[in-house]
């Protein structure tokens, strides 16, 4: 039996005949049906750690048809992007050749990077980094939710390494915003920023962006927007963290 | 339907991919992302009529292997891209994550091969069209990549009788 043909056969390439040639072959060498079960159960398992990456959403930079100038731009630019008025920004962001960027995409950038300037402010912080802390988390979310005139909660981060410590309200373009503030048991932190906006019906899926050396994923649903900054930990260890709140809060 | 529909429809079929070839999800996206810029930009070259995966698929092999041939450790990506060298834990399932490393252990021509046919369900044709080798080239490598990586889950079955004992 040729290596070729016992691929062949466990990849189903194979015809009838072809496959019960295999089949009687494998019959009488008994050592071999265990190296065939083993390259089975070799795809079985490949397919199970990987198929799930389809269905994940997909993140829309990669939608988009070139690499938007500004995620080299940022880079370059650090922390003087961060002073740049919102007002600037905005029309900078009209210049972006980007095939019709849609609205959202703009009020999603500029929420990103307040939640990253509000990052760099509060992280920081040894004696306050919240207003309330999560020993009295339910009054936390009462008073922050009542500020914003809708439920808002703070999702549970546990499981990704991180642990509640508190939060505070923040002044947002068009209201209050909660700010949740996690940390790790290395002592980084991550911040969730949430904002409320009756006026947005529109929904994205999660999204990248960096300001300066604060790296930030955001999101939008309907009512809803979330950014979740961190300074210290890598996008993709951050994009675990974005995943594990994103799906509390999206279900 | 048409290519540039089709093409967005492949977009989690070639993250897929890439996600099992470089290991950890941001250097994973960065070669999607590259991969779609070419795409993008040679998508008049693209034949009609013929298979646009397998040539989406050939698209990302060209440009992992440059990217590959580029990466220097004098890069200036800065912290962009942090884990490129070391293939990073997938999930939380311990199985994941030796997989991933065993994966990573395969040379990188091999595991080209094995993960087109394992994941993509590509045909051996398919294969060596997409990475521009012989069929006994597919042949001889996918033979070689099932072969190490029976050893090594068996080596790691070893070890793990080992720990309970």
């Amino acid at each position: 039996m040729n290596d070729a043909d016992l691929h062949a056969y466990i990849d189903g390439r194979l015809d009838a005949e072809g496959r019960a040639a295999v089949e009687s072959w494998l019959a009488a060498h008994p050592e071999q049906q265990e190296r065939v079960a083993a390259y089975r159960q070799l795809g079985e398992t490949l397919r199970e750690a990987y198929d799930p990456v389809l269905s994940e959403a997909v993140p829309a930079h990669l939608h988009s048809r070139r690499r938007a100038p500004w995620q080299r731009f940022a880079v370059a630019a650090g922390w003087i992007a961060i002073g740049i008025a919102i007002g600037a920004v905005a029309g900078w962001w009209l210049h972006d050749s980007r095939p019709a960027p849609a609205p959202a995409a703009d009020a999603g950038a500029v929420m990103a990077r307040r939640a990253a300037i509000a990052h760099a402010t509060y992280s920081p912080e040894v004696r306050h980094p919240v207003e309330v802390g999560a020993d009295d988390e339910p009054h936390l979310t009462a008073w922050l939710s009542k500020r914003l005139g809708t439920p808002v909660r703070a999702p549970k981060l546990e499981a990704v390494g991180y642990k509640l410590i508190g939060g505070r309200l923040l002044p947002g373009e068009s209201g209050p915003v909660a700010h949740f503030m996690y940390q790790c048991q290395a002592g980084t932190r991550v911040t969730l920023y949430v904002r409320a906006d009756d006026k947005s019906t529109r929904e994205t899926a999660l999204r990248f962006s960096r300001e300066g050396n604060v790296r930030v994923f955001y999101w939008v649903d309907r009512k809803m927007g979330y950014a979740l900054s961190s300074a210290d930990i890598s996008k993709e260890t951050l994009n675990k963290v974005a995943d594990a709140a994103y799906q509390q809060l999206n279900p | 339907m048409n290519e540039a529909e089709r093409l967005v429809e492949l977009i989690p079929r070639l993250r897929r991919y890439a996600r099992a070839l470089v290991g950890d999800r941001a250097t994973a996206d960065d070669l999607v992302q590259d991969t779609l810029e070419r795409a993008w930009a040679k998508l008049h070259l693209y034949r009609r009529g013929t298979d646009l995966r397998a040539w989406l698929f050939t698209v990302m092999h060209n440009v992992h292997v440059n990217r590959v041939r580029a990466a220097r450790p004098t890069d200036s990506l800065g912290d962009e891209m942090p884990e490129l060298a070391q293939r990073a834990a997938q999930g939380d399932a311990l199985l994941v994550r030796d997989l991933d490393r065993a994966i990573g252990c395969l040379p990188p021509e091999q595991r080209a091969v094995l993960l087109l046919v394992t994941l993509e369900e590509m045909s051996y044709e398919e294969v060596a069209q997409a990475l521009s080798i012989p069929i006994g080239t597919v042949m001889s490598r996918l033979s070689r990549a099932r072969e190490k990586l029976r050893g090594l889950m068996m080596g790691h079955a070893v070890a793990k009788l080992k720990l309970v004992k």
